[in-house]
């Protein structure tokens, strides 16, 4: 069941987030009731909003209210759309079937993932860079990771992350208690150093002014800005980690899109496993994102200060706050590593980076400024002088498109626009085609400009 | 096909190998197994050797993590056995110590999962993200299977990949300001979660129990049911009925209590109903069944016990909207935040699974191994009753709590280890409380379970 109607004429069953809203605000509203006596969490009052995507599908949904007729078109939350090969799900089903018998039965997986699914990853994605497969860490997806590793780290570490970045870094990072208070002026967590991306900087942070963190977070290709670091750029990241004692919580995520050489693994950098984790998902490299499946890679050289092996932690934490990610998940996972199975995926990823190249050929044609799309599904639109959340609902009222504003991100996104890529061709044909309607009158959106 | 395979002869289940291979080692073994140069197998045990000369960076470890005594109590037992095997490579080692299901899955269920699994290369049927808070129509399977007549909704219910991850997630829900009780002996995730997220002062060694937490003890004196008048506020109770490990299950009485307490000190209670399906007595399955239970508690539950989706993962967690915070705050809201942040939702296969668990059809089909189970438990119960050895359980939930009064629990595992071969879990993994104790747990094969019974009165006769 789909999340959100992509291209859809009437409304459909989308996320419940709204409806819980209105449900608590209800509870509230009715007076004190009986309330316990146990406090609030005081880091999650630090959160400002909503998490960002929730918040996209809740005004997806409003403008289908608003317009029940409209086809929308979702170039918002980075959802895949095309269905999985067939191999890969004929895995899981023959997997599934297989749970039925006394031959096939499988109770609890080990918590770090299925053995042949650990060597299969390393030997897939790690062969050249000898990451073993006890070092890796099968999950049920990296935003779970990322709140794992929070966990693993504590409330006492500092965290860097880029800006814009993948909101799930920074809300992990508050709801931990890391992050401070969140301050107004700046848009900014007290404690969270932001590392500013933007094409004055090639979209890699400017090290000599970045004070030490333990941690920094970093993703390449990335999320939202599509860039993907070359090798030069993160050989000086895992130098100012080294210099500094700090540990790069890598994101990898969509290494599989990279159309040049750029590294696909933090791994390939000399030095990175004594200050490196990798993170990585089948989500958008396979279409799971439903069905759940990723990665962590935690080397046994990783040493916390006193010489204590980062790996016994993480490994101490998926034991407890885990119980390994869905058998047949895994099953899928391994038929994505078999030489068809890959050739399979490939296919699919080429097919969102054509999407992709169609979204930055349009807004080039456009005379906008234009960024990623090229080894990520991420296109990055610059709007210079503008709000990127008046963009977003501009961009949705008159073409009925949806979008993931810039500030989203963090304050380094203020003025873009995240598009993304995954779609059905003839809805990104159809949203191109919309866009250049909108944006080639000449004139810049009113109500846009500060 | 040859993928499948792999997959199988990676994962051999403990049951369906005892028998057979001597190298069959369970899933859980393999990630701490030979070889022993393995870095895994070490970490799981003891703190490792400090490296040295190695590069070491600035970041220092989480002291909470610092304060726990050893690995999870489970992998713990997975490591005594596979190293067992390793001395005993001939043994026919059987399982009575991880509470794993080993009964396949009902057809109906499974061929739900199959048909989402093909559905998902179709253009129509193919799903990307789901709903974090789980798809609609099985959490309204759930409400209405489970929660029927108690004022529980749809949205009350939000699907996870099990109780032990829900666990951690209202963990972090709650945050490491907030004091917690647990009963004595308890499921160690209650504990080592509390711990990891800073809620608890060190270990003490000399009582077995961290500080901060308040331990409520649960023995054959009281029942199992902690004398409340004796027990300190704290914000957060766990509770599990029926129990693991003691197999207790709570009356209405005692409940009516236990959410009285809960009311007058304005704590939470996260109920675990995990094992609420292996009810044989007329006790409340649900804590929403004693009245004001809305604004006091949580309840959360899991398929694995009832549908053997151990390895499938999917489990559920009720928050009711009554439940609020100090400052009036929703409970419900907070967590959602955290599903939202944290989580991103039940493989959407096992939630088809699930699903076709609550089906007419998938409900018999479940209750038929359940009751498979139940049969386990009593022939294992009637095995210690006839030895004259104390038994508690057994009745209610898939474990028995076996008594050796006087003895130290893992001297008896290891006893019963080294003589019998097989495994089971000593009671003081469980806390302090379950010391002197043994859980046997009744997932197996029946002719393992026999063939235990069988080892079992030739050790103690």
């Amino acid at each position: 069941m789909n999340k959100l109607s992509a291209c859809s004429s009437m409304a459909c069953g989308i996320s419940l987030q709204p409806k819980m809203v209105l449900a608590s605000l209800r509870v509230r509203k009715q007076g004190n009731g009986r309330c316990t006596n146990v406090p609030r969490n005081v880091n999650l009052e630090k959160l400002q909003n909503n998490y960002l995507f929730p918040e996209i599908s809740k005004r997806e949904l409003q403008h289908l209210e608003k317009y029940p007729n409209a086809k929308v078109i979702s170039l918002g939350i980075g959802d895949t759309t095309e269905p999985i090969p067939e191999q890969i799900s004929l895995s899981m089903a023959n997997y599934a079937h297989a749970l039925s018998t006394a031959d096939g039965y499988r109770g609890y997986g080990a918590e770090q993932g299925n053995q042949a699914l650990r060597k299969a990853i390393a030997e897939t994605f790690y062969k050249d860079v000898a990451i073993k497969d006890t070092e890796v860490f099968v999950s049920d997806g990296s935003q779970c990771d990322i709140s794992r590793l929070q966990l693993l780290l504590g409330s006492k570490v500092t965290i860097a992350v880029q800006d814009p970045s993948f909101p799930g870094y920074i809300d992990s990072s508050v709801i931990i208690g890391q992050a401070g208070n969140f301050q107004d002026k700046t848009g900014k967590y007290q404690n969270i150093e932001y590392m500013q991306l933007g094409p004055q900087n090639n979209f890699f942070p400017d090290l000599t002014v970045t004070p030490r963190t333990d941690i920094i977070f970093f993703c390449s290709p990335n999320n939202p800005t599509g860039h993907a670091a070359t090798r030069k750029q993160l050989q000086h990241l895992v130098e100012f980690a080294r210099d500094n004692g700090s540990i790069i919580i890598f994101d990898s995520a969509y290494a599989a899109y990279i159309s040049d050489d750029s590294p696909k693994s933090i791994f390939e950098i000399p030095g990175a496993k004594e200050v490196a984790i990798e993170i990585s998902s089948f989500s958008k490299f396979a279409g799971f994102t439903g069905v759940r499946l990723g990665w962590t890679v935690v080397p046994e050289e990783l040493l916390f200060s006193g010489g204590f092996p980062v790996i016994h932690d993480f490994n101490r934490i998926v034991c407890t706050c885990f119980n390994g990610a869905s058998n047949i998940a895994q099953a899928g996972g391994l038929a994505c590593l078999s030489p068809e199975g890959f050739q399979a995926i490939c296919a699919v990823i080429d097919y969102y980076k054509e999407n992709a190249k169609i979204l930055v050929d349009t807004f080039a044609s456009l005379g906008l400024e234009v960024y990623g799309g090229v080894s990520a599904p991420y296109v990055w639109v610059h709007f210079p002088g503008s709000k990127s959340w008046n963009i977003f609902a501009e961009i949705l009222e008159k073409t009925h498109i949806i979008t993931v504003p810039g500030s989203g991100f963090g304050p380094g996104g203020a003025e873009y626009i995240r598009i993304s890529a995954f779609g059905k061709r003839k809805h990104i044909i159809e949203a191109s085609w919309r866009l250049e309607k909108l944006f080639s009158k000449g004139k810049p959106l009113c109500n846009c400009l500060k | 096909m040859s993928l499948m395979n792999n997959l199988s002869t990676s994962m051999i289940s403990s049951s369906s190998s005892t028998f057979f291979a001597p190298t069959s080692f369970n899933s859980r073994t393999q990630s701490v197994s030979v070889p022993l140069k393995s870095i895994n197998i070490v970490k799981c045990v003891a703190t490792p050797q400090e490296q040295q000369n190695a590069y070491k960076t600035k970041v220092s470890r989480n002291a909470n993590i610092a304060k726990l005594q050893a690995g999870y109590l489970f992998p713990e037992v997975a490591r005594r056995r596979a190293a067992h095997l390793l001395k005993y490579p001939n043994a026919q080692v059987i399982s009575l110590g991880i509470g794993d299901t080993t009964e396949p899955i009902p057809d109906v269920i499974t061929s739900a999962m199959a048909k989402r699994s093909h559905a998902l290369s179709t253009l129509e049927g193919y799903s990307g993200y789901g709903a974090e808070q789980g798809e609609k129509a099985l959490r309204a399977a759930l409400a209405s299977t489970f929660y029927r007549n108690l004022g529980i909704e749809d949205d009350d219910i939000f699907v996870s990949d099990g109780a032990k991850c829900d666990i951690s997630r209202l963990q972090v829900v709650f945050g490491s300001n907030v004091t917690m009780a647990v009963q004595d002996p308890s499921y160690p995730a209650y504990v080592d979660s509390s711990v990891i997220m800073g809620q608890t002062g060190q270990f003490q060694k000399d009582v077995e129990k961290y500080g901060n937490i308040e331990y409520m003890r649960c023995t054959p004196e009281n029942g199992f049911f902690p004398d409340l008048s004796k027990v300190a506020r704290t914000d957060i109770i766990f509770f599990c009925s029926p129990n693991n490990p003691t197999g207790a299950a709570a009356t209405r009485e005692q409940l009516t209590r236990l959410v009285k307490f809960a009311k007058d000190n304005g704590s939470i209670i996260v109920y675990d109903s995990a094992y609420a399906m292996y009810m044989s007595d007329d006790n409340p399955r649900s804590i929403f069944e004693i009245p004001g239970a809305k604004e006091v508690a949580i309840e959360t539950a899991s398929f694995s016990k009832y549908a053997g989706f151990t390895g499938v993962r999917l489990g559920w967690t009720v928050i009711p909207k009554q439940l609020l915070f100090s400052d009036g705050f929703p409970v419900a809201k907070d967590f959602n935040r955290i599903v939202c942040t944290c989580f991103n939702g039940a493989s959407n296969i096992a939630q088809a699974g699930g699903l076709a668990c609550l089906s007419s059809e998938g409900l018999e089909a479940m209750q038929e191994v359940i009751g498979f189970y139940k049969e386990n438990t009593k022939i294992i119960v009637e095995t210690f009753n006839s030895l004259g050895f104390k038994v508690y359980g057994g009745k209610n939930a898939p474990y028995v709590w076996v008594h050796f009064p006087g003895r130290s629990s893992w001297d008896v595992f290891s006893e019963i280890l080294e003589k019998t071969h097989i495994v089971t879990t000593p009671g003081s993994g469980f806390g302090p409380g379950g010391e002197g104790f043994i859980r046997v747990s009744a997932f197996g094969h029946r002719e393992n379970v026999l063939e235990a019974c069988r080892r079992f009165k030739q050790l103690y006769n």
